[in-house]
């Protein structure tokens, strides 16, 4: 197939056991076939449009939009993030399947941005959140969002995009994290149950 | 018996790969309508093994496990029902045993099972969804049951077999010979495989995305399989009742790809209409010409 590219040849030929070579197969299926769902949180939204467009085309490198999270890959954050559109964000995140991967576009959820002192955003999403791939810039254009997704995609080929079990081994922490700027108004348990080993404890 | 279920395997395997070519080209043609390069022609084949390489689904009871399962088997059945060749032992499922009127049956059987799963589900996106589907059912069956019952007399024969046999030549395709009842069920044809003007129930921006909402990882996965299975089972079906039949896969995939071609081109061409709007137009020009194909069919009895 012309989408064995070199660099999928050389780790191909790497592998040792039967074993490995599946996994290595399963995530090339991964990360061929990404069902993008693109929340459009700031002032990022706007550059998905012309990334899945006749202009940047994305389909080409198997990335297409997503209905609904049950169906999604990949959810893409585009900007900023206020307190009330993380909750929605959470519980998002929450409904997609394993294996399940954040793309956060800007700078807004790498460090605050221009919002660096607003009252109502969040500051550093990966605390909330497992992300995956950051894509910096204010906002970055499609050029740079596609090169995210290839970022994305590498990473998904050598089985490092694991942040849904990240997410999963470490969900009292990010529930903590939640709960400080959520407090009382906290997501209901039943969005999360499933994660605690004691069928939910938090 | 064993070449029969070898027969059944063949055919469940043709239909998909053949249905992943076709909407292979569907989505590759789509994007160059768009001025765009498009994904690989086997990226539906790569997706739908993504699907079944999630590591979760979610699980809403029973019923919601069976719904994909009814749809595929409803598919399955439908399938086995159709013959794929004339003049030929191969693939020829049971039709020998079957006719038209148990095949209308059979492929709505799927559907039913998959809304019963999506009520399940308590998903209210999917329950419009399915509220859509049902609906614009009603105005696709009702031209489509008129085509086939004009066929039928036509034919004098209910077996698609004989339907199949008795078009020996080109004058006597079905196509030219009752030209009225074709015209019919190209409009229940476009509407049965999901293409605009009559794609609002599973268009990925309506609703989102419909009956399907909810299902996620496996059974996406065996719904998108099963939709490339069913949309060749008609595909073959139309061969088989309007275009005479085929002897031997090349003519097939020659002649059912022409109809898919169609389909295409209407699916690019035209706007969506919302769910009422299809019923409507369905029983306004498909059904007049349709009542007026039976009136002179029965006035010339």
């Amino acid at each position: 197939m012309d989408n064995l590219n070199k660099k999928d040849k050389a780790q191909l030929k790497e592998l040792k056991s039967p074993m490995a070579v599946v996994d290595w197969a399963v995530n090339w299926f991964r990360k061929q076939s990404i069902f993008m769902l693109a929340y459009g949180t700031g002032c990022g939204a706007i550059e998905i449009p012309p990334t899945v467009t006749a202009r940047y085309d994305a389909e080409r490198f198997g990335v297409r939009g997503a209905a609904t999270p049950r169906q999604a890959d990949v959810i893409v954050l585009s900007g900023y993030l206020a307190v009330k559109t993380l909750k929605r964000v959470i519980r998002t995140y929450e409904q997609m399947q394993e294996p399940k991967y954040v793309i956060a576009l800007g700078s807004c959820p790498i460090n605050g941005g221009m919002y660096w002192d607003s009252y109502n955003t969040i500051k550093q999403l990966d605390r909330y959140l497992p992300v995956d791939v950051t894509v910096a810039g204010c906002m970055p254009r499609p050029e740079a969002v596609l090169e995210g997704f290839m970022a994305l995609k590498d990473k998904i080929q050598r089985g490092e995009a694991e942040g849904a079990r990240d997410y999963r081994d470490n969900i009292e922490k990010y529930k903590n994290n939640q709960k400080e700027i959520f407090g009382d108004k906290m997501l209901p348990g039943y969005t999360c149950d499933w994660y605690f080993s004691d069928g939910g404890s938090f | 018996m064993l070449f029969t279920i070898f027969n059944s395997l063949l055919a469940v395997l043709l239909t998909y790969s053949m249905g992943m070519l076709y909407y292979g080209f569907y989505r590759i043609g789509n994007a160059r309508i768009h001025r765009r390069v498009g994904p690989p022609l086997w990226q539906n084949v790569i997706d739908n093994i993504k699907l079944f390489a999630k590591r979760e689904a979610p699980g809403h009871g029973i019923m919601f496990h069976l719904g994909p399962v009814i749809m595929t088997a409803g598919t399955i059945t439908s399938m086995l029902f159709v013959p794929f060749l004339k003049d030929s032992a191969w693939l020829q499922g049971f039709s020998s045993y079957g006719n038209l009127i148990l095949l209308i049956y059979l492929m709505v059987v799927g559907p039913l099972g998959n809304a019963l799963a999506v009520g399940v589900s308590g998903v209210p996106f999917g329950v419009m969804g399915v509220t859509r589907g049902l609906t614009r059912l009603i105005g696709l069956e009702v031209p489509f049951f008129l085509s086939v019952a004009l066929l039928m007399s036509g034919s004098g024969t209910i077996s698609i077999s004989e339907i199949m046999m008795a078009q020996d030549s080109f004058s006597n395709w079905n196509m030219m010979a009752h030209p009225a009842a074709f015209i019919v069920s190209l409009f229940s044809f476009v509407g049965m495989m999901g293409a605009s003007p009559f794609d609002v129930v599973g268009a990925p921006v309506e609703v989102y995305s419909g009956p399907q909402a909810e299902f996620g990882g496996k059974y996406l996965g065996f719904l998108a399989a099963q939709r490339v299975m069913f949309s060749m089972v008609k595909l073959i079906l139309w061969v088989d009742l309007f275009l005479g039949g085929a002897t031997n896969v090349f003519i097939l995939m020659a002649k059912s790809f022409a109809l898919f071609f169609f389909y295409f081109i209407v699916g690019a061409a035209f706007p969506r209409f919302k769910t009422e709007q299809a019923v409507d137009f369905m029983l306004k020009l498909p059904l007049i010409i349709g009542i007026g194909a039976v009136l002179v069919r029965f006035w010339s009895l």
